[in-house]
């Protein structure tokens, strides 16, 4: 069970750590807490999959790489054998079982533009299902944050 | 049918000037998988670097400015926080007014990613999406109606679809 110091910190590390020598203590500090509580609990949090990673957020558009969520309607019984294809691409940066008949939902992110279409190709030609493409043509909101 | 079948521009607003330096790269690659918990992550990482730690935290800091690097931070497994409900909430709206009204609905509290995307007819009529998160079906549900409230007379159908597993998060992935 998480302690209210876990809850606070949860929320406090989705929000970012400070850009300096020392950030957790500044987040001790901000908390109450020491540095190796906080190192503790967040190193505890990532072992136990309650948070699925620490580190920086790329946004790859802004370094002229490609970014595009894409939807696939597949038979249920093919669901494991092409979420096994379409995972094995390192490119492959998010993928989500939806209720729908559109089923798989994932994030091709890539360093170079025309490689979104390569890899749509491939996984096209691997699956034998079609790849719907969906870039974002604007965006009007992205922040994230959940509340424990 | 063509593997590529939108007309639209991939990275229209984004410049090539925008990319990566050798050792802005660099530091994607080795981040890219997480930072240590540590007490001076940044410090190893300008280990890695082989430069000095106030040099990586201006890089990163310069990265920051660029939108290159949201931010540093920890994410959630929604699930295991209670978030069962994570619906992807999809819109078929008047093309004309779309860009107004994404504005609008990004707006709401509750909406944490907002995007205008391309339609498939016939089997995906919808241009707008809104991804909401909640614990309760009903909460859920509750979002949805103020969502098509905002979007008035411009509605014309919609959908949630509410993911039921994670089936891959790594992130981004450069080679090395």
């Amino acid at each position: 069970m998480m302690d209210k110091l876990d809850r606070q910190l949860l929320n406090r590390l989705q929000t970012g750590i400070p850009i300096c020598e020392y950030p957790f203590q500044v987040i001790a500090n901000e908390l109450s807490c020491t540095e190796q509580q906080v190192i503790d609990k967040l190193q505890k949090m990532l072992d136990s999959g309650l948070l699925t990673r620490f580190g920086p957020l790329f946004d790859i558009n802004e370094f002229g790489g490609a970014f595009t969520l894409v939807a696939m309607q597949v038979p249920s019984e093919d669901f494991d054998k092409v979420t096994a294809i379409v995972n094995q691409f390192p490119q492959v940066a998010h993928n989500y079982q939806r209720q729908h008949q559109f089923n798989m939902w994932f994030v091709i992110a890539t360093e170079k533009t025309d490689e979104i279409v390569d890899i749509i190709t491939q996984i096209e030609s691997l699956t034998g299902l079609r790849v719907y493409n969906m870039p974002k043509q604007e965006e009007f909101y992205v922040g994230l944050y959940l509340p424990v | 049918m063509s593997a590529y079948t939108s007309q639209f521009n991939l990275h229209s607003s984004q410049p090539l000037s925008n990319s990566l330096t050798p050792i802005e790269r660099k530091l994607v690659v080795l981040t890219q998988s997480g930072l240590p918990v540590i007490p001076k992550p940044f410090e190893w990482l300008a280990e890695q670097l082989q430069v000095s730690l106030a040099e990586t935290l201006v890089i990163i800091q310069q990265l920051q400015q660029r939108g290159v690097i949201r931010r540093i931070a920890a994410v959630p497994n929604h699930y295991r926080l209670g978030y069962r409900y994570n619906g992807m909430t999809v819109w078929d709206v008047t093309d004309s007014q779309a860009n107004l009204l994404g504005k609008r609905i990004a707006q709401l509290p509750f909406v944490s990613h907002c995007y205008l995307r391309p339609r498939h007819l016939p089997e995906w009529p919808f241009n707008l999406f809104a991804m909401i998160h909640a614990r309760k079906q009903a909460t859920m549900e509750n979002y949805r109606s103020q969502i098509r409230d905002v979007l008035g007379k411009a509605y014309q159908s919609d959908d949630v679809l509410v993911s039921s597993k994670i089936l891959k998060k790594t992130g981004l992935r450069l080679l090395p």
